[in-house]
């Protein structure tokens, strides 16, 4: 065999090009990006039928997932540690914009979200579901692990700010997905499990206690405390029409474009919120199952990711995204088959709408960064 | 005090991370697990049900009424008819601005502040798809003038829908009857699917009698309807089958001339022919529009129909109980006659008055010195009351009661319209079982003279009367005489025939008759007002029914006595007396002269109707 370097063939020096477009040097994860641009892909298949068919609205969506797919590879050139140094900086402006958009905030759907800054217009809450557990692994990075039962206090304290400050506007579905991004975030942390189970289990045991205590107006008062903004018509006619979308598709469903439900408006929001009804509808047990197993090999390519970390704020952030990421689709999708109440939380890269696509994304993003800024080790 | 030494041990915090990945993996699999055991249950286990719910939700069937079965006269003149009425409506969802459209619609078409009253308040309870009438009834040149500016208002459609309508109103308003609005009472008593899309029902009379024939059945029209209550396709649609056209007995223009003959007079005339049993008239007055009712009668014109003294809305034709008077004496003369009581010779004295034997109560005739030396055939010329008298003594009631039954008296006339009435025949055991008191003689007596507790009805008057002219044989009454179903095939409807009586001796109908005949042309005959000599052979005979008094001396001064106090009077009659072809019985109330307009119908029916009716 000729020495490599005095090869001049034409295969090795194709080889040498193509190593120029390697996908590292791009920061670029192939596996997890083709993974979303199918699940995106699938997800405008359900929106085209979800939205009868409506260009104006694909267009739009097209539009929302050209911006994602960019700020995305954006956020993967930015290398982690930079993330790292951010953290409280951005942490803090975000809780101000929170607290600013009380005040200032522009009213959407009967709630105040939005702060618009001339022609842009953004939800700090939005953005808060990466500040938060960008602010947590920071601040847990450099501490020993598991963190000591202070540091839990401080990282509760943290947390709770930004979530009230969200559930205030109201948004409950974003509060709760910025919980849950601090909580999976200590889980990764190693919070130990008898204190997951001991809040766990206190939780279920007391709730069916307050409930047993309440009148009947006052459970349909918690009820509609669940969901304020959303459920203006009351009573429980979104999840009926929901469930009897997905109930009628049955094991194949009634074919793309052919769901009555949804093409008729029968069913409720099903372009966002319950736009997996549509999925349920036309493609059946099948076609939803096939979902699952696309954003459960999505999750596990994240964790994968994760345990290739090299420090503690990399793998804890990479865990609690991945993790959020996943749960926000299971509440999506257990609110839309009717075993969760129903709660303001879209299905993450499917349902139709820019701001909350645009933040997975950047999510996305920084955990390919963070694959891809690895430094590395000579055996 | 020395702080703890805090030593990040990577390779541990690596491994803790790994851990607790796998941990995390596991619950999320499990929660997957969920998810699909979930959407399982419902995909798979309880398919069908969301199937079927899903189906509901979509799938809509829509009734299309029928057109209900028009109503025709014997001679084909149009008695109920449908005509289609238009009305301007608009659809909510389709237009921009209501306040704009309807300010541009009043420009060109005359819309009142009740108008829009009314449209806002539907507005409310419309589908956004479905259009609201703004007013209905729009005329001719009110629709031609939206046709022509229809393209500047999209979203606003005509809409028509067929009406009921009686052309000739009043004069046939106590047969027809009317339509009304479906009530619940209604739609309890008819098969509700039928009705899912009628707005009428038959209510009375004729439309209500022959309602399963006249409504049609139901179509439908299955449509896919989005949520908002539009529909987005058509999918199968079954056309419904409308009712059956109805040809009628009766000819209108002998029914109108009765009416006419009648004028301001409360009363009722019946016209048969007594070889069918077909009514070719049955009149009441005063009578009603009936095309009032269609839409809803409005309170006001109803409390002024309901407290109308003449009572508009009381069929006296088949509902009027009258004591028959005079007019039961040929009844009671030929149970005389065939019972062997009395023979055409038999003769009494009439000195003016008649008293039971070893009584005081004197039962006057109604000519103060009498009759003298009559026969029952005199007896029946000159209406003399105390032959009569004494013949219903010597009969008995049973014997009276058995004869007036097989002539239909106190029995249901079977007659083809709802809530006639049956009169009253009464007995010893009827008297004890609704007043308590036993039969008297006087009871009897008076029956023979058609007074005291014996009531009939102005058509059972007339069925009795066509059986004496066809010498017993007995038609049930029927005003139907044929319809036609929709597809054009004709089902005629054939006379029904009661059982006839038949006489022991048949010779008594001639002797009945005969004296019928010289009611009319005798010089002693009661039925001046006929005329004595009319150009055809006519029998007849007239009644005098007192309502006021109980006695008959007490009506000496008939014209000073209030109007509604005043005598009942009663003609039968039949023409020709060989052949007869009509049989009638008129009732006047409170006036004289039932003859006289008996006279004016039977000249009006020989010029002009009596051809048609000739067998051909």
């Amino acid at each position: 065999m000729n020495h490599p370097y005095l090869d001049n063939s034409y295969e090795t020096r194709l080889k040498r090009k193509m190593s120029l477009v390697r996908w590292k040097n791009w920061h670029i994860d192939p596996l997890l990006s083709i993974l979303l641009i199918s699940l995106t892909l699938v997800g405008l298949f359900i929106l085209y039928s979800a939205s009868n068919e409506n260009p104006e609205i694909i267009g739009k969506q097209v539009w929302h997932l050209l911006l994602a797919f960019t700020l995305m590879i954006t956020a993967a050139q930015i290398p982690p540690r930079r993330y790292q140094q951010w953290a409280p900086s951005f942490f803090i402006m975000t809780l101000i914009l929170l607290i600013a958009v009380l005040i200032i905030g522009k009213v959407g759907q009967g709630a105040r979200r939005w702060i618009v800054f001339g022609p842009l217009r953004f939800q700090p809450s939005e953005m808060m579901r990466l500040a938060l557990p960008m602010m947590l692994a920071w601040f847990l990075a450099e501490k020993p692990l598991p963190p000591s039962l202070k540091q839990l206090a401080l990282c509760a304290l943290i947390l709770i700010a930004p979530v009230l400050l969200t559930a205030k506007q109201p948004d409950l579905g974003t509060a709760i997905l910025i919980a849950l991004s601090g909580v999976s975030l200590l889980l990764f942390a190693g919070i130990s499990w008898k204190i997951v189970i001991s809040f766990l289990s206190t939780g279920i045991l007391t709730a069916p206690l307050l409930w047993h205590f309440m009148h009947h107006y006052q459970k349909e008062r918690f009820l509609a405390f669940l969901n304020p903004d959303r459920d203006p018509l009351g009573s429980g006619y979104h999840i009926i029409q929901s469930k009897i979308a997905v109930g009628s598709g049955g094991w194949t469903g009634k074919g793309w474009l052919h769901g009555t439900q949804s093409h008729l408006s029968f069913l409720p929001a099903h372009t966002t919120d319950f736009i997996f009804a549509v999925a349920g509808e036309e493609f059946g047990l099948f076609g939803c199952s096939l979902v699952l197993l696309l954003f459960l090999t999505l999750f596990g390519r994240c964790l994968y990711l994760g345990t290739q970390a090299q420090n503690g704020f990399s793998r804890l952030l990479i865990g609690s995204l991945s993790l959020t990421f996943i749960l926000s689709a299971f509440i999506n999708i257990g609110m839309v088959i009717g075993i969760l109440p129903v709660v303001g939380v879209p299905l993450p890269l499917i349902s139709y709408g820019g701001s909350a696509m645009l933040v997975n994304m950047i999510g996305f993003g920084i955990i390919m960064s963070i694959h891809t800024h690895k430094k590395l080790y000579s055996s | 005090m020395t702080k703890p030494l805090t030593i990040k041990n990577y390779q541990q915090e690596s491994h803790l991370f790994t851990q607790r990945t796998i941990a995390v993996f596991c619950l999320v699999l499990l929660l997957t697990a969920t998810l699909i055991l979930r959407l399982s249950y419902l995909q798979v286990i309880h398919h069908k049900m969301y199937s079927t719910l899903s189906q509901k939700n979509v799938l809509n069937i829509i009734p299309i009424a029928p057109n209900r079965g028009l109503i025709y006269d014997r001679n084909g003149v149009m008695l109920a008819q449908n005509i289609a009425v238009f009305s301007l409506n608009i659809i909510p969802a389709k237009v921009k601005s209501i306040k704009n459209t309807l300010q541009a619609l009043k420009k060109i078409i005359a819309i009142f502040p009740h108008d829009i009253k009314n449209f806002n308040r539907s507005l409310k309870q419309h589908h956004p798809f479905d259009p609201v009438p703004l007013k209905i009834n729009l005329s001719e040149q009110e629709l031609a003038k939206f046709y022509v500016n229809r393209y500047r208002f999209p979203g606003v459609v005509i809409q028509s829908k067929m009406l009921r309508k009686y052309p000739l109103g009043e004069e046939v308003s106590q047969i027809v009857g009317y339509v009304g609005r479906i009530n619940a009472n209604d739609l309890s008593k008819v098969n509700q699917v039928d009705y899912s899309a009628s707005n009428y029902i038959g209510k009375t009379g004729i439309e209500k009698y022959y309602e399963d024939s006249l409504h049609g059945r139901v179509g439908v029209e299955e449509v896919e309807m989005n949520a908002a209550g539009r529909i987005v396709r058509h999918m199968k649609r079954t056309l419904p089958q409308p009712g059956n056209d109805l040809y009628l007995t009766i000819d209108s223009r002998l029914q109108s001339f009765c009416e006419k003959v009648l004028g301001a007079d409360n009363g009722a005339i019946v016209i048969i022919q007594p070889s069918t049993g077909q009514i070719l008239a049955l009149v009441s007055t005063p009578s009603y529009d009936p095309n009032l009712f269609i839409n809803g009668i409005s309170h006001k014109d109803y409390e002024t129909l309901l407290k109308s003294p003449g009572h508009p809305l009381f069929n006296r034709a088949i509902r009027g109980q009258y004591a028959p008077g005079s007019t039961i004496k040929p009844f009671i003369a030929i149970a005389g006659l065939d019972s062997g009581a009395i023979t055409a010779d038999s003769k009494i004295y009439d000195p003016g008055w008649f008293r039971l034997p070893e009584t005081k109560h004197v039962y006057h005739d109604w000519k103060p010195y009498g009759h003298g030396w009559v026969n029952v055939t005199k007896a029946m010329i000159v209406s003399c009351d105390t032959f009569f008298y004494r013949l219903a003594v010597t009969l008995g009631m049973n014997v009276i009661d058995q004869m007036l039954s097989r002539f239909g008296f106190g029995n249901d006339t079977k007659i083809d319209m709802p809530e006639a009435l049956s009169g009253l025949l009464p007995s010893p055991e009827w008297k004890r079982n609704t007043l308590g008191h036993s039969w008297y003689t006087g009871d009897t007596i008076l029956t023979g003279i058609g007074q005291g507790y014996l009531l009939v009805t102005p058509l059972q008057l007339a069925i009795g009367a066509a059986i004496i002219a066809q010498r017993g044989a007995y038609f049930q009454p029927h005003l139907l005489l044929k319809f036609q179903r929709p597809d054009e095939t004709v089902m005629a409807i054939p006379n029904i025939e009661e059982i006839p009586i038949v006489l022991q001796h048949p010779q008594v109908w001639d002797i009945v008759i005969h004296a019928m005949q010289g009611v009319i042309t005798h010089s002693q005959g009661t039925a001046v007002g006929f005329g004595r000599h009319p150009p055809y052979t006519v029998a007849g005979k007239t009644g005098t029914a007192q309502v006021f008094g109980k006695q008959r001396d007490e009506e000496r001064s008939r014209m000073n006595i209030p109007k509604k106090l005043r005598n009942n009077h009663l003609f039968i009659g039949f023409l020709p007396v060989n052949q007869p072809k009509i049989v009638m019985a008129v009732v006047v109330e409170h006036a004289s002269a039932a003859d006289s307009l008996a006279r004016r119908i039977s000249d009006f029916y020989l010029k002009n109707c009596s051809q048609q009716d000739d067998p051909k």
